[in-house]
């Protein structure tokens, strides 16, 4: 690796100011070059990137930081709190409608991992006593009707479909009647990958959305993605308004800033996180991991518990 | 409609995100200053260029606008494309083409980057050369990869060759180098399943698919291409890092840029790793590739 850890890039910034008081901007300056390199270099957001070194550098002016033996590490405290608050509660749960069944849409870029999603999410809520139905709206990509099929067959979960000459707006309206009829309480819609900027079918979303008013529209979002993730994020979200994102593809060895970026940008919480291909590789969100993992400091909490 | 016009048609939304940007620091500047670099840093970073590379390229941009004694900001814009240029120009971008001789193509990458997409698009464009095109469903795992590359065969008009699903992918391979040899087919294209390059197990299962290639048709030409997505932020070096490592990659497909992602990563994976891209997804089509051009992708993207 080019780079050392954050950690011992901080501790170095900080050797020489040991036992000076209280910091002064001049000494915070030389270690948030240090923390805006390593986000970047995680793919949060430039922008973000500089919102977040600012907060983090009216704090630790303030605080008392060189007190300690290990300022650093007093900085990594601050930067590893202020980076988890951004990220947001715990929140790995789906709200259910107060009328069976509850409908959840899932939505996003091409390849993403919606279908894979759809299979796993089904999957996780049947554990907790839900009768899920998966629904393959996507009528474009070639066998993505049969890939949810294999996926819902695999998960012993049942999969509605109309094949590709039916709009996913008048599948998506029969799946519900059929949800009823079947007594599944729980609908999951497929949707087609699709760029953010393409109008025609985001208005799809938006007539799927205002067809059957689901509960839940949840952003499926590639954890290696770069800065265009503010972007995908924005769109989505003013024009369907998300109620969270699932973040996948969390096994691989990216950063993962794409989390804070979108987290940041939407509000919306961090549902669940992708970590691997298998239809049981859905976990909750811990948005201390997340943080650590952001900073490329697997250990920071341990080195935190030191300071 | 040329390739120039259909790659800036394709880049269009990529080059409004830097280009505007570029121009409106370059001509709104007057005299060249420390800001000025830190605002182009600013630029190259949100196009997802990367941190290290960003640095190299203002080095080098200062470098040359001393050489050229150039003092006016207004300049600056036809210097900065040469540097940009340069860093592409240095590891041999040879356009994508396939000779007389028989030759395999082998198509990785991590998850969802658009693989048998491409390999679906690829086949169309050789196969319109009048090339005898064959393809190999190397993905046994994904549900459904078998049927979704046996859709793009059809739609191309070419044979796919295919086991069922999770059978072993090394063994399909071998099949479909047999078919290939008895049908004398000019090109052979193998779609394998998308693996992120952290899972050992996957890499290695890669390699005895490279090995079963070499021992059965050694004769062929190889061509190993890596398909990444422009979206993709800076874990894309990482990612041909390590498949460079599992088979030297020949080249790079760089897909999705119909969106808005600016491809940055481009620059960091030739300027870090010497790989040339050699083709670029703009579309889900089965037109929508374009043969990747350094000159052509620099003016579009600057111009
Ligand atoms: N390693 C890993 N792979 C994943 C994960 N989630 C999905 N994938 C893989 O990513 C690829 C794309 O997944 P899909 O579910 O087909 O994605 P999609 O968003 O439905 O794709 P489109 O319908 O084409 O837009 C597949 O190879 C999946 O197996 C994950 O959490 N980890
Ligand atoms: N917008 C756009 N979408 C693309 C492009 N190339 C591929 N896609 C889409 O991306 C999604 C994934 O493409 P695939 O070809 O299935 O990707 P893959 O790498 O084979 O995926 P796995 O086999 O699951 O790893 C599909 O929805 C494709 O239609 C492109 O250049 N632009
Ligand atoms: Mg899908
Ligand atoms: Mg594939």
């Amino acid at each position: 690796m080019v780079f050392e850890s954050l950690a011992d890039r901080l501790q170095n910034a900080f050797s020489n100011l040991r036992g000076k008081g209280k910091l002064n901007e001049k000494d915070v300056k030389e270690a948030m070059r240090e923390v805006k390199l390593a986000l970047l270099e995680a793919d949060v957001n430039y922008k973000v990137v500089k919102d977040f070194v600012k907060t983090v550098t009216d704090r630790a002016i303030g605080e008392d930081v060189l007190k300690s033996l290990t300022p650093g590490q007093q900085v990594i405290k601050i930067v590893n709190e202020e980076l988890t608050n951004l990220m947001g509660k715990t929140q790995s749960k789906i709200e259910y409608a107060s009328q069976s069944p509850t409908i959840l849409m899932m939505a996003g870029l091409q390849g993403a991992g919606k279908t894979t999603t759809c299979g796993k999410l089904g999957h996780l809520l049947k554990k907790a006593g839900k009768r899920p139905l998966l629904v393959a709206c996507d009528i474009y990509r070639p066998a993505a009707i049969k890939q949810l099929q294999v996926v819902g067959e695999k998960l012993d979960l049942p999969v509605f479909t109309m094949g590709d000459k039916v709009s996913p707006v008048d599948i998506a309206k029969a799946s519900i009647e059929h949800a009823k009829k079947y007594n599944n309480d729980l609908v999951i819609l497929d949707t087609a990958g699709r760029l953010h900027i393409d109008e025609t079918l985001m208005a799809e979303l938006i007539d799927i959305k205002a067809a059957v008013d689901p509960k839940e529209i949840l952003l499926v979002l590639d954890a290696m993605t770069g800065q265009d993730a503010v972007n995908v994020a924005e769109h989505f979200n003013t024009q369907l308004e998300i109620n969270g994102v699932i973040l996948t593809k969390l096994d691989g060895d990216t950063r993962g800033g794409a989390a804070l970026s979108v987290r940041s940008v939407t509000g919306k919480p961090i549902k669940f996180v992708g970590m691997g291909e298998k239809l049981t590789d859905l976990e909750e969100f811990y948005p201390d991991r997340m943080a650590s993992r952001i900073l490329g400091m697997g250990d920071v909490l341990s080195l935190i518990e030191k300071a | 409609m040329s390739f120039f016009s259909k790659l800036k048609e394709g880049l269009n939304k990529t080059r409004k995100g830097i280009t505007d940007k570029i121009d409106d620091l370059f001509n709104n500047y007057g005299e060249i200053d420390d800001e000025l670099f830190d605002e182009l840093e600013e630029i190259l970073i949100m196009a997802d260029v990367g941190m290290s590379t960003s640095m190299k390229l203002i080095e080098k941009l200062r470098e040359e606008l001393k050489v050229r004694k150039i003092k006016d900001s207004s300049e600056i814009k036809a210097v900065f494309k040469d540097v940009v240029k340069m860093i592409l120009n240095e590891n041999n971008n040879v356009p994508f083409a396939v000779g007389d001789e028989p030759t395999i193509i082998m198509v990785i990458g991590v998850n969802g980057v658009g693989k048998t997409t491409s390999i679906g698009k690829i086949a169309h464009s050789l196969k319109s050369e009048g090339k005898k095109v064959l393809i190999a469903a190397g993905d046994t795992f994904r549900a459904a990869a078998i049927d979704q590359l046996m859709i793009w065969g059809e739609r191309v008009g070419v044979g796919v060759i295919h086991q069922s699903e999770g059978s072993d992918p090394a063994a399909v391979i071998f099949d479909a180098v047999q078919a290939a040899k008895a049908r004398k087919v000019d090109v052979l294209i193998c779609d394998t399943a998308g693996r992120l390059h952290n899972k050992v197990n996957l890499m290695n299962e890669l390699a005895k698919v490279f090995r079963v290639i070499e021992r059965e048709y050694p004769e062929a030409k190889k061509e190993v291409l890596l398909v990444l997505d422009a979206t993709t932020g800076q874990n894309a070096v990482q990612q041909a890092k390590v498949f460079n490592e599992a088979a030297e990659i020949s080249g790079i497909v760089l897909t999705k840029l119909d969106g808005t992602a600016k491809g940055g990563v481009v620059l960091a994976i030739n300027s870090e790793l010497n790989i040339p891209v050699k083709l670029i997804g703009v579309g889900e089509g089965i037109e929508d590739l374009q043969r990747f051009d350094a000159h052509d992708f620099v003016e579009a993207l600057l111009n």
